[in-house]
């Protein structure tokens, strides 16, 4: 579904990512573990082209979307992100965190069928053979509450639904990052990349969020998840990578990568965080 | 200073008797709608400004809009607004053929100028709110210009609000000198009241009265703000 192609990326001078090649296919939970400063968010910012590859390619569902002429925005909404940081919109409430993306994606769409058909109408008046109006199923009511009942769904799921009227600041860690979650998946999306999830919360609220998202990886999501939580990586992963240095140097299955590491800086590094 | 209530009646004649309350009431209404149009005006493009020059630079299109804000910025910030009334009114508008009353014309050049100074406060607020924000709306799909709009602009429009408030003082202040076009403010009312009893004392006085009464009113406004503003961050 993803396809990695030399992905380089340097910051200035500083290379940070020095090629990069690997496939992450449907259902796959790939966890990218690795020393600080050896490029995993940069990895991961790549992904998405929050950052812009240097060079190299990302096929995504078979487009290239390092090219800067995809429409990058249309991608994203297939690729949900979670940052450390949560990055909850702060000017909204709960429900208009959730609510905002999908609304705004579907309403543009409603807004430009309706100007479209505008044009086939008024074309359609001098045309011989008719052009088919574009299928306006929903009003701007209609496409309003569904997007919302769907919001609430997914509050519902995680229990927050009293918080949907409740603005970010009241709210702990905790729930704010299982909302940033459940924002991210309003959007449908194929992949979901998470940055450190769990690095900014405090010990208890550890659980609650790694609970949420190994419920999404048994749904079957596919994910690429950096952590330092190595507990976590080892159960949910399918494959773990570990980068080092802008590369990375080792792909291996969980229980192999863990028990049995092949690459010595590989060994090092889980010598320390074991 | 010994016949200062004589002078007091006089002025009070006028002000009531020869319709002196009229020409200050169209002048502070003037004054008003100069300065909160104007500001209204102002923040618009401030914030069109802004938002191109925090925009990344790496494509040719931003750098070329930023150098235009640049250069308006610079136009607005780098000369007096009494130069460019005169300028809009007795060389800009003639030249187009365009007609127009003076107070419109003041509307516009203060909406302006307005604009290029609420660029710097705007910019300020725009890169105080984290960077976290529009990372997240454009990791959602969100184009640049709807996550500027719906989710950083708001947000730094809240941390601005006193700001703008001095801002609005500052205009209040500057609309003095709209009468050089020709506009009808404060200054035209109390000197016509002048003229009419050949005395100035306590008209100019009473103007001055209303300035600081105008002044004192926003800055109160401006502190009730900043101070619900403090509640609710600490609250939330
Ligand atoms: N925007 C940037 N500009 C310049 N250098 C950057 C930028 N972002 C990252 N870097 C540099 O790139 C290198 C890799 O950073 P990155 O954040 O990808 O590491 P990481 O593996 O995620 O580390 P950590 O585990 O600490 O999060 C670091 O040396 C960092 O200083
Ligand atoms: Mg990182």
């Amino acid at each position: 579904m993803i396809e990695i192609t030399d992905l380089r990326k340097s910051f200035g001078n500083l290379e940070v990512l020095k090629g990069i090649t690997t496939t992450i296919s449907e259902g796959e939970k790939v966890v990218v573990v690795g020393p600080s400063g050896s490029g995993k968010s940069t990895f991961l910012r790549c992904l998405n082209c929050m950052e812009d590859p240097t060079s190299g390619s990302i096929i995504f569902d078979g487009v290239d979307i390092t090219d800067m002429k995809v429409d990058i925005n249309i991608h994203r909404r297939r690729m949900g992100m979670v940052f450390q940081q949560f990055n909850l919109f702060n000017n909204k409430t709960v429900l208009g965190n959730i609510m905002l993306a999908p609304l705004h994606v579907k309403l543009t769409d409603f807004r430009r069928k309706k100007l479209k058909n505008a044009f086939i109408r008024i074309s359609n008046l001098f045309a011989r053979d008719k052009k088919p109006l574009y299928e306006i199923n929903a009003n701007r009511q209609q496409i309003k509450e569904e997007v919302r009942e769907n919001a609430l769904r997914l509050l519902k799921r995680i229990g927050l639904e009293d918080k949907a009227d409740a603005y970010p600041s009241t709210l702990s860690g905790g729930q704010k990052q299982r909302i940033a979650i459940i924002r991210a998946l309003a959007m449908n999306p194929k992949v979901i990349l998470f940055d450190e999830p769990t690095s900014a919360l405090d010990p208890e609220m550890v659980g609650e969020v790694l609970d949420l998202i190994r419920q999404l990886a048994e749904e079957g999501m596919t994910m690429v998840i950096v952590t330092h939580e190595m507990g976590f990586a080892r159960e949910v992963a399918t494959r773990v990578l570990f980068m080092d240095d802008g590369q990375i140097l080792e792909e291996n299955a969980p229980a192999e990568f863990f028990s049995n590491p092949q690459n010595p800086r590989a060994k090092e590094f889980l010598s320390k965080v074991l | 200073m010994g016949n200062f209530d004589k002078k007091i009646a006089k002025f009070w004649e006028i002000f009531i008797n020869h319709n002196g309350y009229a020409k200050v009431l169209t002048g502070l209404q003037n004054t008003l709608i100069i300065a909160v149009v104007g500001l209204a005006i102002g923040i618009v493009i401030g914030t069109v400004i802004a938002a191109i020059e925090v925009m990344p630079k790496y494509k040719r299109l931003p750098r070329i809009l930023n150098g235009v804000c640049a250069f308006y910025v610079g136009l607005f910030r780098g000369t007096p607004i009494v130069v460019q009334l005169l300028v809009a009114y007795y060389v800009i508008l003639p030249l187009l053929g365009i007609n127009m009353p003076p107070v419109n014309v003041c509307i516009m050049v203060f909406g302006l100028n307005s604009g290029a100074y609420v660029s710097e406060i705007m910019r300020g607020g725009i890169l105080s709110v984290d960077p976290g924000q529009m990372e997240a709306g454009r990791a959602v799909g969100l184009s640049y210009s709807v996550t500027m709009l719906k989710i950083v602009v708001p947000q730094a429009v809240k941390n601005i609000l006193p700001t703008l408030g001095n801002e609005l003082i500052a205009l209040v202040k500057e609309t003095s000198v709209v009468s050089f076009v020709g506009a009808a403010d404060l200054y035209v009312a109390f000197s016509y009241i002048g003229t009419n009893n050949y005395e100035f004392m306590v008209p100019y006085l009473a103007m001055a009265l209303i300035y600081i009464v105008m002044v004192m009113i926003i800055a109160m406004f401006v502190r009730i703000m900043e101070r619900s503003l403090r509640k609710s961050d600490r609250n939330n």
